[in-house]
């Protein structure tokens, strides 16, 4: 039996001659590999850019002193950081719990009632707006009531962001379960809020967190979203005693934003360094997350 | 009881999300009305931006979102294919295959104001020279009409494919995958080369989905920010040269937001519609070709 998989240039041919056909396989085989090297130039590019250009300039300091103001030297982003955790952490609180409720329903309560086709449709929808429509949204609810940039605000358009996200991998994450565990679970008497608690939530945790660590890692990279609802600010959230979450506060990403256009050396010298650290963090998540992400069953 | 309890919370949480949806077109409609009100399709079709006349028109940064988007597709289009060809049609063994899937995944992970920092430092430098020769030498060309002197349209295209290239390259991928393997072994059995097999059976076989790969691509080319606002140049102007500073609806939202008075918020917001509308339409179009896609290989 004959291999079918083999291209038939593999076969022994019975005339030697050389065919048009053979000579256009091998140039477009050459300009394959010619494209997929060029398609990784760009990334190679980034981080040997951040880290020639932002490792130089990373140090302890960045980590614990404010930005510097025009010419002044040194300084780093310590608020910046704090102000990205605090928003990504509101964003999580919101979008978390009710990207996994939804996922719920989705997944096992009613996976085919027309309620959950119509939200798995508006969550594809979400996932493919731009950022920047999650900012006006967050900025025509919270800015406007309340009358003042703050960090609520960001972290309501991150939660925006991050909601799809969430929902559709719990989503998946949470069909994979066996149905041989569930209907063991049933036969065992368990009611469906049982069954969902104790074996479809436990067993697909590791993916649903992968889900979530995702949406996190987008949501700490973001800058659109932010740079009209959380604005940007020079001293740290938490100030004398309290965490002042009602005020403009500063995020690692606008940082880079702002730094960016800056004719100054120094504040150059720090929004490559910023943008090591978001990429690391980036990074890091993406790689955790698909370690242990991976579904044991 | 809890029973209850639980699925009721479910249910609420399935809910918000078709909320949030409405929501987020009721609350931009309405702070966008009185803007609509005022100006009506003077906005849409006027040309000038100047807060101190009250002038307001977002034609040129229509054009611009199309134009770049559509120069980004073109170039993340056919990296972007050819990549996944290149990953699925038996060129490279399984490890090395995977080695190049990852690369292309984690530009989908780089922040896009990082893209961004890099644009201005290293993109734009790069192609300066060959901008230079080009529009001197081949300046009565449209494309080439003006020289590049720092952020343009080029730069920011450029950019914009390598952020899109991930979703064009992964969905397309995904499309050649789910041909049947018949499909292949069929063409190898009328003794095709691996080449005509690829493109006289496997992309036709696929090409519902590499379309939608495509308009997916397109709708994230024409939401992205960041990129750019920090590339493009953010002058309001209609052009077909590719080394012009141009602008696009998410960069003057970006730009002006912060600043913006009662008056040019009302503006914004009409702009950040227009943005929804023009998105939403290729997202569902794309969304609408995947499922025909999937249908169509069952």
């Amino acid at each position: 039996m004959t291999d079918l998989s083999k291209p038939a240039t593999a076969l022994p041919s019975l005339q030697r001659r050389f065919e048009g056909r053979a000579l256009r396989s091998i140039i477009l085989t050459t300009l394959a590999w010619v494209t997929a090297l060029l398609a990784s130039v760009p990334l190679i590019s980034v981080l040997w850019m951040l880290i020639t250009k932002g490792g130089a300039r990373l140090n302890l300091e960045v980590f614990t002193e404010l930005p510097p103001t025009g010419f002044e030297m040194g300084g780093g982003f310590g608020n910046a950081m704090a102000g990205t955790f605090v928003m990504v952490g509101i964003a999580a609180a919101i979008a978390v719990p009710v990207g996994i409720l939804a996922a719920v329903f989705l997944a096992e309560l009613g996976p085919d009632s027309k309620l959950a086709n119509a939200s798995r449709f508006a969550a594809k929808m979400l996932t493919g707006l731009p950022s920047i429509l999650a900012g006006v949204f967050a900025y025509a609810l919270v800015v406007m009531t309340t009358g003042t940039y703050s960090a609520p605000a960001g972290g309501v358009a991150l939660a925006v962001l991050m909601l799809p996200i969430v929902v559709l991998t719990a989503e998946e994450a949470m069909k994979m379960v066996p149905k041989i565990m569930k209907d063991a679970a049933y036969g065992m008497g368990c009611t469906r809020a049982q069954v969902i608690m104790k074996i479809v939530l436990p067993t697909g945790m590791p993916a649903i967190l992968t889900g979530v660590m995702l949406a996190v890692a987008r949501a700490a990279g973001e800058t659109a979203p932010l740079l009209f609802t959380a604005l940007f600010s020079n001293y740290w959230i938490y100030h004398e005693g309290s965490l002042e979450v009602m005020n403009p506060t500063a995020s690692l990403a606008v940082l880079i934003y702002n730094f960016s256009g800056m004719p100054f050396d120094n504040q150059l010298e720090l929004a490559w360094a910023a943008s090591l650290v978001l990429v690391m963090i980036v990074l890091l998540v993406n790689i955790v997350s698909r370690i242990f992400g991976k579904p044991k069953y | 009881m809890v029973d209850r309890i639980f699925r009721a919370l479910a249910r609420i949480g399935v809910a918000l999300i078709l909320a949030l949806v409405f929501a987020l077109v009721f609350e931009v409609g309405r702070k966008a009305l009185p803007g609509m009100e005022k100006h009506g399709f003077d906005v849409l079709f006027g040309t000038v931006w100047d807060v101190n006349q009250g002038k307001y028109g977002i034609l040129p940064a229509i054009w611009g979102t199309l134009y770049s988007a559509f120069i980004a597709l073109v170039i993340a289009g056919f990296f972007g294919v050819s990549m996944a060809i290149f990953l699925t049609q038996d060129f490279l063994p399984a490890k090395l295959a995977a080695v190049f899937r990852t690369i292309v995944e984690l530009l989908a992970a780089i922040p896009s104001v990082v893209y961004g920092l890099w644009g201005i430092y290293v993109v734009i430098p790069a192609i300066r020279p060959l901008t230079a020769w080009l529009n001197s030498e081949l300046g009565w060309i449209p494309f080439f009409g003006t020289s590049l002197s720092g952020p343009g349209l080029l730069p920011a295209a450029l950019v914009l494919a390598i952020m899109i290239l991930p979703t064009v390259a992964a969905v397309s991928q995904d499309a050649l995958t789910s041909v049947p393997m018949k499909t292949k072994q069929a063409a190898y059995g009328l003794g095709t080369t691996h080449w005509e097999a690829i493109l006289k059976v496997m992309v036709p076989s696929a090409a519902t989905g590499i379309f939608g790969s495509l308009v997916l691509g397109l709708g994230r080319a024409l939401g992205e920010t960041m990129a750019l606002a920090m590339l493009v140049g953010n002058a309001n102007t209609i052009t077909v040269s590719l080394f012009a500073p141009a602008n696009t609806l998410a960069a003057l939202l970006a730009l002006n937001f912060p600043e913006a008075g009662p008056n040019e918020v009302e503006v914004l917001m009409y702009a950040a519609l227009v943005l929804m509308f023009i998105t939403l339409l290729v997202n569902v179009l794309g969304s609408l070709l995947m499922l025909y896609a999937q249908r169509g290989n069952k």
